[in-house]
């Protein structure tokens, strides 16, 4: 593989990822259990659709093919979508989001944070903008965690159980493939096991911290990047992309 | 048509004058996201994004194409710029005064010095109260009317106020 199509692989998942969480996040929008959590939901859901939206700007101009953010996020099929699959699991209670925000976003910003450095201005610029986001979106995320693990006995179960549910998709955050490979010997992308080593060492701490038990659930193998996703995706993508591909002329 | 192209001082005035949408106190340019501004046979402006969703980026650049065009520059380019990146340090001191005259804390300064990750787990500071100046104040949200602000209270005047975040 050419360095520059490792490149725009990478940059197109970056804006997968981004935008199926967002998409995710936008399904809670007048859901919020209070008004600051509604707020709170509908800022993070916001940053994620602006940064899809910039990753997949930017992976049109790599590419030089006429083709617009638009056509990425609507007019291609599940497989061709490369986001890891922790982030298109659904919802389900508070615990769950919350527990997948924070699984997902330990990671992501430590993604991001390097890729600050990358030699790639594009990604660079955008990695500068979107780790600021994600920080914010972390602090929030942490304070629940800790709030729901060490609060009361139902709340505790709750957020162990969704802690269960979610763990096996942890792993596919640092099985990287040869795009991986490529954009960190070309560009200076992340070194996902130096990520990993970080990560563990984080979440073991917050988790203690929170009073929940890290997971003896092994990781399982999983191909989000390559395109192999759950069964939650299709029915996500499916409500996604219907406006667009029954109304294709239509513009708002 | 204009005879000659303006100049670009000219130019940058006008822009002073657009309001952003959301805080319509505060211009483009006293927000810092007017990076750089190029006069040939076309005019470009190159702005900077807030925030990555920010609801107010195509808005301003509708409204920067036709401020322009009122002034009667028919060519009018706008770059998007996202290296180095907006962050509130950009706020100029004359826009920080006019924030807290509207009644909105201004964000502190120093946005990139803010720990990766560790440490902090709250924003709740010192932010002083724009209505009476009193360090006494409450973090209430960390999320307020557009995602850029978050909501406190001063304990000494009891007024709600809201604080542009340092990002």
């Amino acid at each position: 593989m050419k360095p520059e199509d490792a490149l725009l692989a990478y940059t197109l998942r970056l804006g997968d990822t981004a935008l199926v969480l967002g998409q995710r996040l936008v399904e809670l929008v007048t859901h919020g259990p209070e008004l600051e959590e509604e707020l709170a939901n509908a800022n993070f859901a916001l940053d994620y659709i602006g940064q899809a939206r910039m990753f997949y700007s930017h992976a049109a101009a790599l590419e030089g093919a006429g083709r617009t953010e638009d056509d990425f996020a609507y007019l291609r099929d599940g497989q061709q979508f490369g986001n890891v699959l922790l982030v298109e699991q659904p919802n389900g209670d508070f615990g769950d989001t919350i527990v997948r925000q924070v699984l997902f976003e330990t990671f992501y910003i430590r993604q991001l944070d390097t890729l600050t450095r990358c030699s790639d201005p594009g990604l660079a610029g955008i990695a500068a903008r979107a780790v600021k986001e994600i920080r914010y979106h972390l602090r929030h995320g942490l304070q629940w965690l800790v709030r729901l693990g060490d609060g009361t006995g139902e709340s505790h179960a709750r957020v162990q159980a969704s802690l269960h549910r979610l763990w096996p998709y942890c792993g596919e955050l640092f099985a990287g493939d040869d795009v991986d490979e490529i954009v960190g010997t070309h560009y200076g992308g992340p070194d996902l096991s130096a990520i990993r080593e970080q990560w563990e060492h984080e979440v073991h701490a917050l988790l203690a911290e929170a009073t929940l038990e890290v997971p003896d659930e092994p990781w399982m193998n999983a191909a989000g990047r390559q395109g192999v996703h759950t069964e939650h995706f299709g029915y996500l993508i499916a409500e996604m992309q219907f406006l667009k591909r029954a109304y294709p002329e239509a513009t708002w | 048509m204009v005879a000659e192209s303006p100049n670009r001082q000219q130019v940058i005035d006008w822009l002073a004058q657009v309001p952003d949408p959301e805080i319509p106190v505060l211009s483009i340019t006293d927000l810092g996201i007017v990076r750089d501004v190029a006069v040939d046979e076309a005019v470009t402006v190159s702005l900077a994004p807030t925030y990555s969703g920010c609801p107010a980026t195509e808005a301003i650049e509708t409204t920067v194409v036709e401020t322009l065009k009122r002034r009667g520059i028919d060519e009018v380019k706008i770059r998007r710029v996202l290296a180095p990146p907006w962050t509130t340090d950009w706020i100029s001191d004359e826009g920080r005064d006019k924030l807290r005259t509207y009644g909105i804390a201004p964000p502190e300064k120093g946005a990139g010095k803010a720990a990766l990750l560790h440490g902090e787990r709250s924003i709740a500071r010192s932010i002083a109260c724009p209505r009476c100046g009193s360090i006494d104040t409450t973090l209430v949200s960390e999320f307020g009317s557009t995602a850029c602000k978050a909501s406190y209270r001063c304990e000494a005047c009891r007024e709600p106020f809201e604080y542009f975040k340092c990002i």
